[in-house]
């Protein structure tokens, strides 16, 4: 489904991503772990399409074609949702206007008629309930002050009606108090499939412990230092990064 | 290129030579203000940029031009009421056609009128309502501040008046239609008066449209005074072509437990000034004075304000945002004054600009007079340009560049509508706003409200 080789990324000139190489298959969970500042966020952006990075060296393979020659909103309608670690508020842009616009691109683009009215509405109830978000905050512009907790179920929410192959969520689980983090990682495993994918960033076991990876690897400094199962995750909440550091000569 | 003395030597030598027909029809108070009006303009002349109150707006560009001036009605051949009905049918407004700057002679009667509301030309009004007419005529509007104030005055023949007495309340919103149409370039002055009595409430829409391709110059001057516990509304909408030169002062008087809003929104225009003056004249008066403009080309917009706090426990709101693309240029002036005596006084103010291209201009300026000590103002300005993450935000759920531009441009000039206290004008705009943010004039681009042409 996804095949990065070789990813170099530079901001302003200073090299961010140092070589990451990453196969995702269809139906698989991974989980990216790491210390504060090593460019899980960059890989994230940088999947999505945020132009704010260079993309130095390297190739990033999706179904089959190179993402690093589309629009944001080509990789999006092709399947790729990336769940932002810090969403953005928009004032004066309504939720339901920004969802309207997205799910009917979403359909254009495969050649579906845009939904009814009704059918929009129907299809709005039915993933609000999955995510159990509140109809007082979808009928909010968006994300507008939305408490940090709520802008993270807001992704999921998104995540529920636009339906990607592969979602990208990083760190959607920060914020979130014990039952948030229950209802989104719930609203998660419904959504998977047989065939969708997903990458989890995140610091904290205790997500792992919902949305179980099958594979989970520590990006450090700008490349994948380690790959394992679902165990490293444990052995990295107990012993921290410093093991890591001095593996890696840091 | 002619210098300033010449055109305003061009006004004087009209003003002599046409005074038999100036003074024609209008009655004595009229003649009377338009008389010192005039030795108030030989003084002031056109404001050029030295005046700092017009260091941003060149008006001689404007006024250098061989206009013809109207300074009698003249009779239309068409029928307006026919060209002009209204296709938005929840805009449910009684309407009102000005040809021009001059009433509409063959204006449908307004039968839906509550009683004792008289909405009629500035001229029969003189003639007919004297007691209401040289009560406020003149009061309001300051011809010793400001050149092209004085030469409205001065040359002041017709316009519209509005009366509602005290205790009547309008439901529907009165729509005043100002036409230009003329087979030669013009110079249209136009003069309003409306008069809100006590306990009286009124809406008013006001459209500015070209018919013609012609180049305009109006210069137009509204006053308003508004009693006790009144409200009232005023909408202005700007939408005319690239060769239109508007000039728009408007003078509000507020009395005590007063509350007016007032929304100037300029869409489409060669090059326009407004002038917004209130004087909140009593105790616990509320105003709300908004504007938004949307610019490109090399379009120009000035919006000078002055809100004058005179009496305590006031509270103004003043809000205006702008859309700035291609070469255009805008520039904006926030005066607020604060009387010794006006404490308690609650006076805000924000300009907001969204800038599209790297030619475009803003110039911004607060400028707070206060000499009372127990008061709070706030002033702030912004000069932005679009915000990326918000941008991405948008294209990262698969709206494409175009539309996700869009979209924030219209949430940005949204905050403004919103503010419009006529649900369906207020939808209404929304559409208008759309379409002109899409780089699109509105199929009949002389018509803001897409009357049929
Ligand atoms: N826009 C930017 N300008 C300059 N430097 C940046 C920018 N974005 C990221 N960086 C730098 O790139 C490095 C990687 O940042 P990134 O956000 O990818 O880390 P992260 O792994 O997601 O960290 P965290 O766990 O704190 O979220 C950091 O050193 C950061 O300061
Ligand atoms: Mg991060």
């Amino acid at each position: 489904m996804l095949s990065i080789k070789n990813l170099h990324v530079s901001i302003d000139g200073k090299e961010i991503l140092k070589g990451i190489n990453l196969e995702i298959k269809p139906g698989e969970v991974h989980a990216i772990m790491g210390p504060n500042g090593a460019g899980k966020s960059t890989l994230a952006s940088v999947l999505a399409g945020r132009d704010l990075y260079e993309v130095t060296e390297g190739e990033i393979i999706f179904q089959g074609k190179n993402l690093l020659d589309m629009a944001p909103e080509d990789r999006a309608k092709e399947g790729i949702f990336l769940g932002f670690q810090y969403p953005i508020e928009i004032p004066g842009v309504s939720t339901v206007n920004f969802m309207k616009t997205a799910v009917n691109e979403h359909r254009k683009h495969k050649g579906l008629d845009p939904l009814t009215a009704s059918d929009f509405l129907r299809l709005m109830r039915d993933k609000k309930a999955l995510v159990e978000i509140d109809s007082k905050l979808t009928n909010r512009s968006v994300n507008e002050g939305f408490s940090g907790g709520e802008k993270k179920k807001n992704e999921i929410f998104q995540m529920a009606m636009l339906e990607p192959k592969l979602a990208v969520l990083d760190e959607t689980d920060s914020g979130l108090d014990i039952d948030a983090l229950r209802i989104v990682a719930n609203g998660v495993n419904k959504l998977k499939t047989a065939e969708n994918s997903t990458i989890v960033i995140t610091h904290y076991q205790r997500l792992l412990d919902y949305i179980i990876p099958d594979v989970v690897h520590v990006l450090f400094d700008g490349r994948i230092v380690k790959t394992a199962g679902k165990e490293l995750a444990l052995e990295l909440e107990e012993k921290g990064y410093d093991w890591i550091k001095e593996e890696n000569g840091k | 290129m002619a210098n300033i003395d010449t055109i305003n030597k061009d006004f004087a030598d009209l003003f002599e030579q046409g005074k038999e027909l100036l003074s024609n029809g209008s009655s004595d108070c009229m003649n009377k203000t338009r008389e010192k009006a005039f030795v108030q303009f030989q003084e002031l002349g056109v404001p050029t940029r030295v005046n700092e109150n017009y260091k941003y707006t060149n008006l001689i560009p404007a006024f250098d031009h061989p206009y013809n001036v109207n300074l009698r009605y003249m009779e239309v051949d068409v029928d307006l009421n026919d060209i002009f009905q209204c296709d938005v049918p929840e805009l449910d407004t009684n309407m009102v056609l000005l040809t021009n700057g001059w009433f509409y002679g063959n204006n449908k009667v307004l039968t839906e009128l509550p009683e004792g509301v008289i909405v009629c030309g500035v001229q029969e009004a003189a003639q007919k309502y004297p007691d209401i007419f040289n009560a406020h005529y003149g009061k309001y509007a300051k011809p010793e501040e400001d050149g092209i104030v004085a030469l409205n005055t001065a040359l002041a023949k017709d316009g519209l008046f509005i009366y509602v007495p005290k205790g009547v309340v309008i439901d529907k919103p009165i729509q005043v239609v100002n036409l230009l149409r003329s087979d030669r370039d013009l110079m249209a002055t136009q003069r309003n008066l409306f008069v809100i009595e006590e306990n009286a409430q009124a809406k008013i829409i006001v459209c500015d449209h070209t018919l013609t391709h012609h180049k305009y110059l109006s210069n137009s001057v509204t006053e308003v005074n508004v009693a006790p516990n009144a409200v009232f509304d005023l909408y202005t909408l700007q939408n005319q072509h690239l060769n239109s030169v508007i000039l728009n002062s408007i003078f509000i008087r507020q009395d005590k437990h007063s509350n007016v809003l007032t929304n100037t929104i300029s869409l489409y225009g060669g090059t326009i000034r407004n002038n917004h003056h209130v004087l909140l004249d009593g105790e616990h008066c509320e105003n709300n004075t908004y504007g938004m403009y949307l610019m490109d080309n090399k379009q120009h917009v000035d919006n000078f304000t002055s809100i004058d706090h005179s009496k305590p426990n006031c509270l103004s709101n003043e809000h205006f945002k702008g859309v700035m693309d291609g070469e255009a240029t805008a520039a904006f002036a926030g005066r607020i004054y604060v009387r010794r005596d006006a404490q308690k006084t609650l006076a805000y103010q924000s300009n907001n600009n969204l800038l599209l291209s790297d030619d475009a201009q803003i110039n911004t300026k607060p400028q707070l007079i206060i000499d009372a000590d127990d008061v709070k103002c706030s002033h702030g300005a912004t000069v932005g340009q679009m915000d990326e993450d918000a941008l991405f935000y948008l294209r990262a759920r698969g709206i494409d560049e175009k539309e996700a531009r869009q979209m924030l441009m219209f949430a940005f000039a949204h905050e403004i509508i919103e503010k419009i206290r006529v649900e369906p004008l207020k939808d209404r705009i929304d559409a208008l706003v759309d379409t002109r943010l899409r780089g699109e004039i509105s199929k009949c681009n002389t018509c803001a409200l897409a009357c049929k042409n």
